[in-house]
């Protein structure tokens, strides 16, 4: 998520009317903005500007599930746009009231749905010329013309899309990645996988008139490495004492990864990350103001309306977040087209089973010295919430690390309660101190 | 009448109590497989010798699950955690999960972790069924559940028995549909909670089994007169539709069923196998790419509401009704449009949500009362 889209930063640096509440801090001096949350911000709006422009020429522009392989999109030269994305921007900036009352009223849909899905599925309304909503960022988010969708987050996303293409009667080009239950991706699915690549070549160069260019795919796929590589190095590089970025600032740049993971912009960008975060470790200082009492891990996608609201209720307690099993879901590595096939397969972990997601959570509560881990109970996202207490219950047991849990959305405010996120977070505070002190005491 | 009122409480007598038919079949050395809902490849357990039977849920409060679901997950697979652990489902070789909503990837690992004493064997079907490589995936996911199935037996499964379990699943298809085409003749016997019963008692029955006493069942129906049914005929849509007591609200209202897109009754059905054209397996992933207009598989263009709508055509049916399972995300992805789609032909459709539990049908039952006066 960009900055541009989110203001995602430290409370103190919170833009003015921002998540204004009788919670917020005493004003403290503003630090200058980091130039690659500057970066970032150019990158989101050179890519609503370039969708903007595609349209004009009369180029097709698509709209993304956010794990796509992205890399055949970009090699043809087509713009892309990401609804996940844009729906999390509209849910920060507390502008899903409207669309959500739309869905769930003209539009006839349960309230049960995924927020992200209703957000757009009424914004696709409008564009479609058949809601009122008024649109908060004028439109932005332009009329696609096709569809990119995969199913390795959730099957939620298969049924949104599905309904998408009739709404706007556009095709669908559908990487249909398979649910992991082995510990390993079986060839088949690999197989599957990669003859659906492969058709997605033939088929989206013959829809949109493109032609494919295996020299500018190996650079894209290149690029694409590298840019993997750094985001992996930054969300690492918060394994440092204290570490060198209040942990949700990371989220900033997850727009780069999620929408540009192609592009040699995120390159610059991530390599300017990497620099800033560098410095503070060499210079001992970090973008998170305070003592860092405790360090924790954040399970689930971010509670995008009440974002401000945790960062203060952490900020409270010297609690920073310096892990999550979200971010790094774009941290996709291969080296051909089998690997890219394997690689989407389980790039994010509401595709794994249990035991592989138990893996990657534990080695990254180890590798970041996480003391507790603070797990959001998304409404929206039935993927995470119907298995995790069961994730969490065995990962807390093996790691010797506590946990609590919230509700809340990703998207939707109605679910939400500032008292029970506090509460939780008190009592998690209480027993990771209580650890802190019979580790100290031997 | 005698003939047919005896195979009916055969049938009844299963639903009432499928442990009952669990120890039956365990009492005669036979070995059986819970199959979750909606889909597991049956014809599978058919060839190796074991019996199928069916896991939908049911009536019960949900205490043990509650360590492993929310409560806003699906009713059914709450119930079903729930018997995982309390150990109802006790004597099951082993369940067969499919992946094939979010819910249902969680329950595979759930079920793995909660009821360990059971094993888990899971299926993920493809859901790009326009990819040619569809069926050699989902043919080598057939494989890895005849292996699990192999290692419970110690038997390995033939190309013959393979085949013999789709023709035998093919003819249950087949006195399925007869039997709802049948009953539409006689809806003074069939009310919508007897329809709903003959239907459900397919999941706790050897297939050849129950085909048997379905012919029984049918021949009974046509040898009485076509019954003149005054009231009116309504479709049912959705997973599934109970329990008993919210059916009889129906007959109440002098409203019967005459068809029904339920994933729990003709979704079943509806679909054969190819019985030639290649290996037992590649035709059983056949039958998966053929089916159509269920909400938790992809298609392009929501063909349900159409589908729907030729379904009250052929049936006579006035209206639809939507029994909508509680946090069912792909069934509510559905129902704009095929509400849609309905109130463009001009059916009516009456949805409301359902738990199974049925312990609150007060409101329900005031809000059928009224569609049967908007039907009249």
């Amino acid at each position: 998520m960009s900055e541009a889209e989110m203001n995602v930063r430290s409370p103190e640096t919170l833009p003015a009317g921002q998540e204004a509440s009788s919670a917020a801090p005493a004003a403290k001096p503003k630090r200058p903005k980091a130039k690659s949350l500057i970066m970032i911000g150019e990158q989101t709006q050179a890519l609503f500007d370039s969708a903007r422009e595609a349209k004009a020429r009369g180029e097709m522009v698509g709209w993304s599930a956010s794990i796509f392989p992205q890399e055949i999109a970009e090699t043809l030269g087509l713009v892309v746009l990401y609804p996940e994305n844009h729906s999390a921007g509209i849910a920060a900036r507390h502008q899903s009231d409207p669309f959500l009352q739309e869905c769930e009223g003209s539009l006839g849909y349960s309230n049960d749905l995924c927020a992200y899905a209703k957000v757009n599925l009424a914004y696709a309304s409008v564009l479609n010329g058949e809601s009122e909503v008024e649109l908060p960022d004028g439109g932005k988010m332009v009329k696609p013309d096709f569809l990119l969708l995969t199913n390795n987050i959730c099957n939620q996303l298969t049924k949104w899309y599905e309904n998408l293409s009739k709404q706007l009667n556009i095709p669908i080009f559908f990487i249909d990645t398979c649910y992991n239950p082995w510990d390993h991706v079986t060839e088949s699915r690999v197989r599957y996988v990669r003859a659906q690549i492969d058709d997605l070549i033939r088929d989206l160069c013959a829809f949109t008139g493109k032609t494919w260019d295996d020299e500018r795919f190996q650079e894209v796929m290149r690029i694409s490495q590298r840019n993997s590589y750094l985001w992996e190095r930054a969300n690492n590089l918060q394994e440092k004492k204290p570490a060198p970025l209040s942990g949700f600032e990371l989220f900033n740049y997850m727009s780069c990864m999620v929408c540009n993971r192609g592009k040699t912009s995120t390159t610059a960008i991530l390599e300017q990350l990497n620099a800033e975060i560098e410095k503070h470790i060499e210079e001992g200082t970090s973008t998170y103001r305070g003592d860092q009492n405790f360090r924790v891990s954040w399970d689930g996608i971010a509670c995008w309306p009440y974002l401000s609201h945790n960062l203060r209720t952490l900020k409270k307690h010297g609690i920073n977040m310096v892990a999550s099993s979200y971010g790094k879901a774009w941290a996709i590595e291969y080296e051909d087209l089998d690997g890219m096939a394997r690689a989407y397969c389980i790039a994010s972990t509401n595709g794994d089973n249990l035991t592989t997601m138990l893996s990657r959570r534990l080695e990254a509560l180890r590798r970041m010295g996480c003391e507790g881990t603070i797990y959001h109970v998304n409404r929206s996202c039935k993927v995470m919430d119907c298995q995790m207490m069961e994730v969490q219950r065995q990962l807390s047991r093996i790691a010797g690390v506590p946990f609590t849990s919230f509700d809340g959305d990703q998207a939707d405010y109605r679910n939400y309660s500032e008292a029970q996120f506090e509460t939780r977070i008190e009592g998690l505070v209480e027993i990771m101190k209580q650890n802190k002190e019979a580790k100290a005491n031997g | 009448m005698a003939e047919l009122e005896k195979n009916l409480a055969l049938l009844k007598a299963a639903c009432d109590d499928p442990k009952r038919m669990l120890e039956k079949y365990l009492s005669e050395g036979k070995q059986v497989i819970g199959c979750f809902a909606p889909y597991t490849p049956e014809q599978l357990v058919c060839a190796a010798g074991m019996v199928p039977m069916g896991l939908w849920g049911g009536q019960t409060e949900y205490q043990l699950a509650k360590s492993y679901l929310p409560a806003f997950a699906c009713p059914v697979m709450q119930a079903n955690m729930e018997f995982g652990l309390s150990g109802v489902y006790k004597g099951l070789s082993a369940v067969i999960i499919p992946a094939i909503c979010d819910t249902l990837r969680c329950m595979t690992q759930n079920w793995r972790f909660g009821v360990k004493e059971i094993p888990m064997i899971p299926i993920v079907y493809p859901q790009n069924r326009k990819s040619r490589a569809a069926v050699d995936y989902l043919v080598s996911e057939f494989e890895a559940v005849l292996v699990m199935l192999a290692t419970i037996t110690g038997n390995m499964v033939s190309e013959a028995s393979l085949s013999r379990a789709i023709r035998i699943y093919n003819a249950h298809n087949a006195v399925m549909r007869e039997f709802c085409d049948t009953a539409n003749d006689h809806l003074d016997v069939i009310t919508p909670s007897v329809r709903h019963m003959v239907m459900k008692s397919a999941w706790f029955f050897d297939k050849e089994e129950h085909t048997e006493i379905m012919r029984g069942v049918i021949d009974g129906l046509k040898a009485l007169p076509r019954y003149d049914y005054p009231g009116k005929r309504v479709v049912l849509t959705g997973i599934a539709c109970e329990p008993d007591a919210l059916l009889d609200i129906f007959a109440e209202n002098g409203i019967a069923v005459v068809g029904d897109d339920l994933a729990q009754e003709s979704r079943q059905y509806r679909t054969d196998a190819p019985e030639s054209g290649g290996g037992a397996l590649k035709r059983l992933a056949a039958q998966w790419m053929l089916r159509t207009g269920c909400s938790l598989i992809h298609e392009d263009g929501k063909p349900r509401g159409p589908m729907l709508v030729k379904l009250c055509r052929d049936t006579g049916a006035d209206g639809v009704v939507l029994s909508l399972m509680k946090f069912c995300d792909p069934e509510e992805y559905d129902v704009p449009y095929f509400m849609k789609d309905l109130k463009a032909a001009g059916i009516p459709c009456l949805s409301f949500e359902t738990d199974q539990l049925g312990d609150s049908l007060g409101q329900t039952a005031t809000r059928i009362e009224s569609f049967a006066e908007i039907l009249s």
